[in-house]
Parts: structure tokens; C-alpha cells; sequence
């Protein structure tokens, strides 16, 4: 979920079009269906972009991350606080076709990753509301009574962003933001040619993080915790597991970033009398 | 005594003593008795037959029929008859594992078996799509008659099942959609090999391509048929200790099932490309029905030594199995609708200017009555009415508890509500 709005913002935009095209093509285990992406504003087309129809995240524009197979589930104006909590509820209009659902169940398990601006117990949504803590919880518990998940990472990228974790009292909930309360996140890399910073920190280095994982990677989540430094990052990245049932040192980071299926053999099978006169339709 | 040992397993069994009947085989004797007895949902009528009777087969003590009834041969005193229809009752009927398999979501992990999460969960209705994958048009034309082996030898089963739920079947071909993962040629065989551990990997990007209906969100079962290219023809699937798997397909659990289809090479290696194919429904169907019935959760293979059962011919499930899926069914929906109904009360606790709006608290009233009388008529095993009494109870309760005008941001906590201003 992207959540902010103009041109300056272009970084969030960019953060989440990398995250994005991280989960699609390097884990190759995911895809479209699976993901709801919700992009505040458009940049690609902004009639500021130098660049029209890219979005670059790295300066020299080495990497077009909006691509031409990008799926943006929520545009615009239809990224609300309201809408964003309808997916994660389901409370959803009945005519809302199944792209902009969320359609897990109790062995889903579930990565939402934010970014924009936000304060201590908010995130700032369009620049004209906000979605607090106690609500983003409360949307939290929503999902868990009614199972819509098996266990749930929470990423933040904005800041104070470990504001926004504070609440959270489901189980199997794990967290992490890129910055503590009275901290802010800081963006990663202005690019003189586009005349925006293109990224943030935290976001640039997880993302860095994810280039070594590959799907029968073993790395765990005690790693993702260590990523992006003070020294890098100049905010101090947080995160919560108490909510969390397994030891993190037990999460694979392909349990969020990957998706494998569950498969038996077949070996069973029915014996069917092929001479049988066909049966009539009903 | 004998009743006493018989209704140990469940409720609703009736023990009866033929004396006079000769016919020669157990399927005739079963279906003969199919029409004197009362078969109602849920019910099962065990037989008891003497020991020396030639009606069961040697060396077999026990014939599951494909209705609701079944013959058990005497002997061997008291304890093991009981012995045989405890273990009979356990297979046509429910069990505390199947219950608990029912309600997995809510059981902690370490209760259950591990094959108990993999069944579908109860929904009211299932779309099923069936799929051909051709990778190398150039090399074949491969025709699959499936509007007809769906009317053949699927909708019979679907119609069986269809008081479970409604269901809906498309079917697709979809040019140059390859597996995700390159099988290895094996010298030995001259075959090339998919391996178990390589398998999880194989459907992803075959997925991604499937699609979906847009407007039903009903949960999607899809049956894939495989034609390998060419130039990895012919293909087999090993099992973890290496041997080909004899129906050459895989399945996963609530998604459906894969069957690879080799097609034989031509006669001279000069035939003109590309080759025709006719597909084998029959083989094809044997296969995707009975991955069908595994994801139903419906096994026939964990049996005690001296069981025999019936076959079912087209008919894809026999009546005690329908039985046991609406047990299940029912039971998953009463949890499912009373978790509902308790979490529903709890927001409304914490939330406390939501306003119920009128409809909504109709479908909730009608959940809960439907929800008791589903319990009620559970209590007297009355199957039929009780599952369907918990299938209203499930639909009013999510949509009393999806209702969009329950959002509650739109009411918002108290401490948005003032602001000081200086």
C-alpha cells in the first residue's frame, strides 16, 4: 500500500513498485491474483515525470519498476483508509470483483507492507485522513476472528513507524518498521534527472536484503531484523514478535516472500465403465 | 446385546438378523435390501450374517455396500462383532477425528493428524475448472472430448453431490504454458522424471494463467491435464522412493489436481508433425474424479484387512461417503457460524455506537434460529434437514457479519472526537 499523494512523494510510489516486483519476479512464486496493490497517486503518468511511464527506483535509472505488467488493484482516489480497511475485513461491497478482495482463509499466510508518511500512532492516507493504531488493530483482530489468516507480517515504512505496531493484540502477528516514535525515516537517494528522491532507506535495504533470498532459501526472520543499521539507515528499524507464536529463528523469510504449495501423489483412482451409454443431461 | 454393541459407534444403526435370503453375491443381496429398508440421510443398516454364509466372499468378514448398508459376518463370539462394527461405523460414519478435521481452524495444531488439514472447507458452492495444457502445438493437435465425459462421467458425481453444493464446471486449453520445472532425463527408463520434492514448484506459473471467473467467489477446484512437449515426452512422476507413480498425477489440497498424459511416440520417426491425439477421457477422468472425491476428504484406501467394498461404477461416491461430508459439513458450519456470531457480539461490546441496521439484525435473528434448530435436529440424527438448517445459518451469519455498513471506522473512537484548541 502506497498512501501518499503528489509528485515529491514519488519515492513511496517507488518503494511499493519495488516491493512489488520483488514478491512477482525474483520469487517467481507469486502472482497478480495474490496481490493487492493499492498506489495513491500515479507517477508513472504525472505530468511532472520526465520520464513518462516509468518509475525508476534506483538513480542512473537502472530499473523501470512500473514494467508493463504491473497491476494496480486500487488507483488513486480509491485509495481510502475506508477502502484499505474493507480488504482487510471484507466487508466489501457484493458487486467488488475478486481482484480487489482478499481472499485468504485460515492457512493464508498474510504480508501487508506500508509505506508513506506517517506520526506517532498514524498513517496519513491521501493527505486528507488518517488511520491510527487502535483502528489498524482493530481491523487486525476483525481478520483473525474470522480466520482470514494463519500468521501475518507487518511492514512499515514511514515514520515512526513503530507507532503503528504498538497496538496490535492478535496472535500470530510479527512486525517491523523503519523507524522508533520521535524518529523519522529518511529517503535513500535523490536523482538529479527525475528531481525527486527515488526511494527510502529502510525500504532500499530490505529490498537489498531480498536480492540474496531464492526460493529454498533458509534465511530467517532474525536476519530481515538486522537489516539497515542506525549506520545505514540513521533511523533505528524496530520490530515486535510477542505476538508471534513461532521463535523467529524458525521463519523462513520464504514463509512470507514465497508461496508453496502442499502436494500428495495421487494414488488413488476410480474405475469408470467407459461403454456405459452417456447419460442424459439434466 | 447385540444392539447395545452396534449403536457404540453412533446413532441410528439398526441391527437385523436375515434368516431367509439365498441370493449369490453381497452387490445383489445389497441392493436387494437397498429397497426394503428406510435409507435415510444419515442412516445405516448393518446386517449381521452368519458365520458360515457364502454371501461375503472368503476371508472377508465385512461388505460395505454403496448405499447406507453393510453386511458383517458373525463369529467368533461377541466381542469380535463388536470389534467389526465399531470398526464398520468408523468407516461409514463419522469419527473424532473426522470431526476435529471439520473444525481445524479452531483445534490447535498438535491435535490433529497430519493429513487432517487438506480437506475444502464447507462452502455453499464450488466452481470447477477444467484445463488442457498443450506446450508444443507444433508437435501435437490434441483433441479432448470433455463436454462429453463431463456429462458422462462427471455431472453424475456432481449431481450426488450436489446437495453438498452447487456446482459450476468450465473447461479451457491453454497453449505454451510450461511447467515450472524442467524435468531430468533419466537413462535408464529413457523417460524424463519429475520428482516429489520438485512438485510444489511445478504449478505456479502454469497458475498464473489459469484465470478465474470474476464475479463468483466461490472457491475454485482446478483439474489440469498435462501434454508434455516432444522433446520431453514420455514424462512420469517419481514418488519419494523413486518409482513412477502408476496415475502419473499429483494433487494439492484445497486446489485441485495435475495428470500428465504422455502421448506415445509415432510409429516412424518420420511422421509428419504435428501428431494427432485423442484424448483418453476414461483415464483422464478416473484420475481428476478421484483426486475430486481426495479433496472432498473421501479416502478408500485406510480399510481393516477383511473389508470389501462395494464399487461404484459411474457413480463416483456411494451414500454412507455423501453422509459423512454432510456430517462434516454441518458440523464445520455450526463453529463456523457461532464464532461468527460471538465475534459479531464482541465488536458490537467494544464499538458502542455501531447502529445495527435493520436488515442486518434480521439475518442475525435467523441465524441464530436456524443455528439451534440445526443443533436440535443434529441431537436426533436427522441429517438432512439438520444440514441444511446449517447452511441458512451460515449464510445469514456472513451476511450479518460482512455487512459493508459495519465498518467501524465509520465510528470513530471517542478519542478522535475533541480537540483543544489555543
Amino acid at each position: 500500500v502506497c498512501t501518499s499523494r503528489f509528485w515529491f512523494n514519488y519515492r513511496h510510489v517507488a518503494n511499493t513498485l519495488s516491493v512489488y516486483r520483488k514478491w512477482l519476479k525474483c520469487f517467481c512464486l507469486i502472482f497478480h491474483s495474490h496481490i493487492v496493490l493499492m498506489l495513491a497517486d500515479d507517477m508513472a503518468c504525472n505530468p511532472r515525470n520526465p520520464k513518462p511511464a516509468t518509475v525508476f527506483s534506483h538513480k542512473n535509472m537502472e530499473l523501470n519498476v512500473y514494467g508493463d505488467d504491473v497491476e494496480v488493484d486500487y488507483r488513486s482516489y480509491e485509495v481510502t483508509v475506508e477502502n484499505f480497511l474493507r480488504v482487510l475485513t471484507g466487508r466489501i461491497p457484493p458487486s467488488t470483483p475478486r481482484s480487489k478482495r482478499l481472499l485468504s482463509d485460515d492457512r493464508s499466510n498474510i504480508l501487508i507492507y506500508m509505506t508513506g508518511h506517517g506520526g506517532n500512532g498514524f498513517l496519513k492516507f491521501q493527505d486528507s485522513e488518517e488511520i491510527t493504531n487502535v483502528e489498524l488493530a482493530d481491523a487486525f483482530e476483525q481478520m483473525w476472528q474470522k480466520r482470514r489468516y494463519n500468521e501475518l507480517l507487518f511492514i512499515i515504512d514511514t515514520c515512526q513507524g513503530a507507532s503503528m505496531y504498538e497496538r496490535f493484540y492478535s496472535p500470530n502477528i510479527m512486525a517491523l518498521a523503519s523507524s522508533q516514535v520521535g524518529e523519522d525515516s529518511l529517503s535513500h537517494q535523490p536523482d538529479l534527472g527525475i528531481g525527486v528522491h527515488l526511494m527510502d532507506r529502510y525500504t532500499f535495504y530490505v529490498l537489498e536484503f531480498l536480492e540474496e533470498i531464492h526460493p529454498a532459501s533458509q534465511t530467517n526472520m532474525n536476519d530481515l531484523f538486522q537489516v539497515c543499521p542506525k549506520s545505514l539507515c540513521v533511523s533505528t528499524p524496530g520490530h515486535r514478535t510477542d505476538l508471534f507464536q513461532r521463535d523467529p529463528q524458525n521463519v523462513l523469510i520464504t514463509d512470507f516472500f514465497g508461496s508453496v504449495r502442499k502436494v500428495e501423489i495421487t494414488t488413488e483412482r476410480i474405475s469408470l465403465d467407459g461403454d456405459l451409454a452417456g447419460f442424459e443431461s439434466k | 446385546d447385540l444392539a447395545s454393541a452396534a449403536s457404540q459407534g453412533g446413532m441410528g444403526i439398526g441391527v437385523k438378523f436375515p434368516a431367509l435370503l439365498a441370493p449369490p453375491s453381497s452387490p445383489e443381496a445389497d441392493a436387494a435390501l437397498h429397497l426394503l429398508q428406510d435409507a435415510s440421510l444419515g442412516s445405516l443398516t448393518v446386517y449381521v450374517v452368519p458365520e458360515t454364509s457364502s454371501l461375503l466372499p472368503q476371508g472377508i468378514s465385512v461388505y460395505v455396500g454403496k448405499h447406507r448398508s453393510a453386511l458383517v459376518r458373525a463369529g467368533g463370539g461377541l466381542a469380535t462383532l463388536r470389534t467389526r462394527i465399531r470398526q464398520l461405523t468408523q468407516v461409514m460414519s463419522f469419527t473424532a477425528s473426522s470431526i476435529a478435521a471439520a473444525l481445524s481452524d479452531r483445534v490447535p495444531d498438535g491435535q490433529l493428524s497430519p493429513d487432517a488439514r487438506r480437506h475444502l472447507k464447507s462452502s455453499l458452492g464450488y466452481e470447477i475448472t477444467f484445463s488442457l495444457l498443450n506446450p508444443d502445438p507444433k508437435s501435437h493437435t490434441v483433441d479432448w472430448d470433455i463436454e462429453d465425459a463431463v456429462n458422462r462421467y462427471v455431472q453424475p458425481v456432481l449431481d450426488k453431490l450436489s446437495l453438498v453444493a452447487n456446482f459450476s464446471v468450465d473447461s479451457q486449453i491453454l497453449y505454451y504454458a510450461v511447467l515450472g520445472v524442467t524435468p531430468r532425463f533419466d537413462k535408464e527408463s529413457s523417460s524424463f522424471l519429475l520428482s516429489a520434492h520438485s512438485l510444489p514448484h511445478v504449478i505456479n506459473p502454469v497458475e498464473a494463467r489459469l484465470g478465474s471467473s470474476a464475479a463468483s467467489l466461490y472457491p475454485v477446484l482446478n483439474f489440469l491435464l498435462y501434454v508434455p512437449e516432444r522433446s520431453h515426452s514420455p514424462l512420469y512422476i517419481q514418488d519419494k522412493d523413486g518409482t513412477p507413480v502408476s496415475t502419473n498425477a499429483f494433487h494439492s489440497p484445497r486446489w485441485g489436481g495435475i495428470m500428465i498424459y504422455n502421448v506415445e511416440a509415432p510409429a516412424s520417426p518420420q511422421a509428419s508433425l504435428p501428431l494427432h491425439v485423442d484424448v483418453d477421457m476414461v483415464r483422464v477422468m478416473e484420475v481428476f474424479l478421484a483426486q475430486l472425491r481426495l479433496l472432498f476428504g473421501l479416502s478408500r484406501e485406510e480399510l481393516p484387512a477383511e473389508f470389501l467394498l462395494e464399487s461404484l461404477g459411474n457413480e463416483g461416491l456411494a451414500d454412507w461417503e455423501l453422509d459423512r461430508l454432510l456430517w462434516a459439513h454441518t458440523v464445520e458450519n455450526i463453529a463456523t457460524v457461532s464464532t461468527t456470531l460471538t465475534s459479531l457480539a464482541q465488536l458490537l461490546d467494544k464499538i458502542g455506537n455501531i447502529v445495527i441496521k435493520d436488515d442486518v439484525a434480521s439475518e442475525v435473528y435467523r441465524a441464530v434460529a436456524s443455528v439451534q434448530s440445526a443443533m436440535a435436529e443434529l441431537a436426533t440424527g436427522h441429517l438432512h434437514s439438520a444440514f441444511q438448517a446449517s447452511k441458512e445459518a451460515v449464510t445469514s451469519s456472513e451476511r450479518a457479519f460482512f455487512d459493508p455498513s459495519l465498518l467501524h471506522l465509520l465510528y470513530f473512537p471517542d478519542d478522535q472526537k475533541f480537540a483543544i484548541y489555543i
